[in-house]
């Protein structure tokens, strides 16, 4: 499980292009593994290093501090393609604790909170000043749902309420449901499934 | 008095989540959802049994749940002693840390040495595991294909594979309905496929996120099964997580000869059940869509999303974005060019969009007697062992061994390319799968989405061209 979050206060990492798609963000031949860590070694591994294996100097991830940036800011449709929750281990563990965007895939969504990392959907006028502003400091707070800004006005959010309490008071998700394991026998019963 | 919501129309998607809620969606929380069939393949998974054995949970239902393994494995044969020609020795170890998790849960697994094993969406509806209406769910976000059946099925993250594992259940907020509409019907030689590309194209990609979609209309109703799986199967391309199709007759007869659907008068029983789950005359939809079938034409891709889509032998279109524009350089793609300045490098037939029979057959149809073009190389592996098997014994692997084409074991394959079936960087491949994703089939390969006819009429072309002009060639 995941340390709570509240509040973070980072700078950002600009990555503009729209539909960013989880074999970006990481590709399919890194999902062999049987373990969770050390998948921030290979998030956007195509993008971050050349044919060779060498680091683009470009490419903004190679660029700066990950202790200091971590908050992505991405284009539309975030997220999207495979279930893989490797893409949320991957961007967690390289240091992101929450990606922002005008949308982010369901599935991507559901995933990330179960991580620790805090998809955050923006309007259309807030994503491109973010856009324009790589490196910027967001303040991130959760518990009143909104996003501060040096030079702009603050902006709400919107997270799904039982997602959000995971994960300000780090409750347990799995544990929460196996809670319900009476309700879950009773409809069993009920539909004469058996146990 | 308020109208008895009881009697209010339902939608077919309605129907199918009332059945499952184990206690309702509140504003606090999301309902708990009851899972029916736990589909379970060995990348998505280990972490999951990892969980439970940190936990020490067993597995709630191992009677409802099934594994099969897809992704990792080879499509090449063991070597003389044996040994089968895994990518990496990490692909071999989660191969075994599936086989060891299944042992030690009670859990059926489709391993090595079963006659039933296949890709994990069509191995689940071959074997009559996928019923109308239940709730069907798999680590995989083309889970989508199982709503052919008019089941509720969609992907999930390991941690909610998990969640299943030990609890049967699910938390789920309730997503919002789309219906789309297709009349008319596919003139002939167009394919599902075509019509999948159609509807992604029309509502474009992510154009369906936070929706469920049930397809209907005439020209839905008339697709066989695995037409109906492949429409389903490309739902997630719109964003959407599920796609649905009312069960019907056609349904019915699918599944009367299914090993794992109820047999004798209890099948009589559930098809009258299956038949009821309709969307009701009245229904309402968050938002509805029509398209026409007869306006719809082979369709191939031209990007690095599967909305990125024109009929085969329009020209490359002129880009509208950024997003198009990066698109057509990583295809090396020039507005206004033509399919036949592209020569093909590799032509891949499978999937669980496309590796069913008809599939196979279809491709094998524009093969007969004809050989692949100098320079491509064609790469067949079935949806599954059954498929392989039917495939055999109508002679569709000679065919295709023949044509010059390499017939290969079950498999994902070079749908996902983390097998070792890759396609090299650069090289332009044309393929029956569901993701043309920069470096999906391999880091720098570009990829062309297009129906199995049109793939094989790619290989014997060498450059894209619409299967039509060669099946009608042959006919003169
Ligand atoms: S064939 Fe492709 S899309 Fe289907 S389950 Fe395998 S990897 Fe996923």
């Amino acid at each position: 499980m995941s340390e709570p979050f509240r509040a973070l206060t980072s700078r950002t990492i600009v990555l503009p292009q729209e539909s960013i798609d989880t074999d970006q963000i990481i590709p399919a031949r890194f999902l062999t593994t049987t373990s969770r860590d050390g998948l921030g070694a290979k998030a956007f591994f195509d993008w971050r290093y050349d044919i060779t294996g060498a680091p683009k100097p470009e490419f903004a991830l190679n660029i700066v501090d990950p202790t200091e940036h971590r908050i992505l800011v991405a284009g539309a449709n975030f997220g999207c393609g495979s279930s893989r929750e490797h893409a949320p281990w991957a961007l967690a563990d390289y240091g992101f604790r929450a990606v922002i965007s005008t949308s982010i895939a369901d599935i991507f969504t559901s995933n990330a909170l179960k991580n620790g990392l805090l998809p955050i959907e923006v309007d259309a006028e807030t994503h491109a000043a973010l856009l324009e502003r790589p490196g910027y400091k967001i303040t991130i707070d959760l518990e009143r749902c909104e996003l501060r800004f040096a030079n702009l006005a603050p902006v709400s959010f919107r997270v799904e309420p039982f997602a959000r309490r995971c994960l300000l008071d780090g409750v347990d998700t799995l544990g929460w449901l196996l809670d319900r394991s009476a309700a879950i026998a009773a409809y069993e019963h009920k539909r004469g499934l058996g146990t | 008095m308020p109208p008895d919501p009881s009697a209010a129309p339902l939608t077919l998607f309605e129907k199918v989540w009332r059945t499952h809620v184990v206690t309702p969606e509140t504003e606090e929380t999301p309902a708990v959802l009851y899972v029916d069939m736990h589909l379970v393949h060995e990348v998505t998974s280990p972490q999951a049994f990892a969980e439970l054995d940190a936990r020490g949970l067993k597995v709630r239902r191992p009677d409802k749940t099934y594994a099969t393994l897809d992704h990792s494995t080879p499509t090449l044969p063991p070597d003389e002693n044996g040994e089968r020609p895994y990518v990496t020795a990490e692909a071999k170890a989660q191969v075994a840390a599936l086989e060891r998790n299944c042992a030690a849960h009670g859990v059926t697994l489709a391993g090595w040495d079963s006659a039933d094993r296949g890709i994990v969406h069509v191995m689940g509806p071959e074997l009559g595991l996928t019923h109308p209406g239940s709730l069907i769910v798999c680590g995989d976000s083309h889970t989508a294909t199982h709503g052919a059946f008019g089941a509720l099925a969609f992907g999930i993250g390991t941690s909610e594979v998990g969640h299943v594992l030990a609890t049967q259940c699910l938390l789920q907020r309730k997503p919002k309905t789309l219906r789309v509409n297709i009349i008319n019907s596919l003139q002939s030689g167009v394919s599902a496929k075509d019509m999948a590309l159609s509807v992604i194209a029309a509502l474009g990609f992510g154009g369906g996120t936070g929706f469920v979609i049930e397809y209907a209309g005439e020209a839905v109703r008339a697709l066989d099964m695995e037409g109906r799986m492949t429409l389903c199967n490309m739902t997630i391309e719109t964003g959407a997580r599920a796609g649905m199709v009312a069960p019907d007759q056609t349904t019915i007869a699918w599944l009367r000869v299914r090993r794992h659907a109820p047999q004798g008068t209890a099948f009589e029983a559930k098809a009258a059940e299956w038949l009821n789950l309709v969307s009701d005359e009245g229904a309402v939809f968050d938002k509805e869509i029509h398209l026409d079938a007869a306006t719809m034409a082979p369709m191939a891709t031209w990007g690095t999303t599967p909305d990125m889509s024109a009929p085969i032998g329009a020209p490359t279109p002129t880009p509208r974005s950024q997003a198009d524009e990066r698109a057509l350089t990583y295809m090396r793609f020039e507005p206004g060019g033509q399919a036949r300045d592209h020569t093909v490098d590799i032509v891949f037939v499978g999937s669980c969009t496309n590796g069913r029979i008809s599939d196979l057959r279809a491709a094998a149809a524009l093969l007969r007697g004809r050989k692949i073009k100098e320079g491509v190389r064609m790469l067949v592996a079935p949806g599954s062992e059954a498929v392989r098997r039917e495939a055999e014994a109508e002679g569709l692997d000679r065919i295709f061994t023949e044509a010059g084409a390499e017939w290969r074991l079950p498999g994902c394959s070079m749908c996902i390319a983390m097998n070792g079936d890759v396609v090299p960087p650069g090289a332009l491949a044309v393929s029956t799968s569901n993701r043309n994703f920069e470096g999906r089939q391999g880091k720098g390969a570009r990829t062309i989405l297009a129906s199995p006819a049109s793939a094989a009429a790619a290989a014997v072309a060498g450059y894209l061209v619409d299967p039509r002009t060669l099946t009608e060639a042959a006919h003169v």
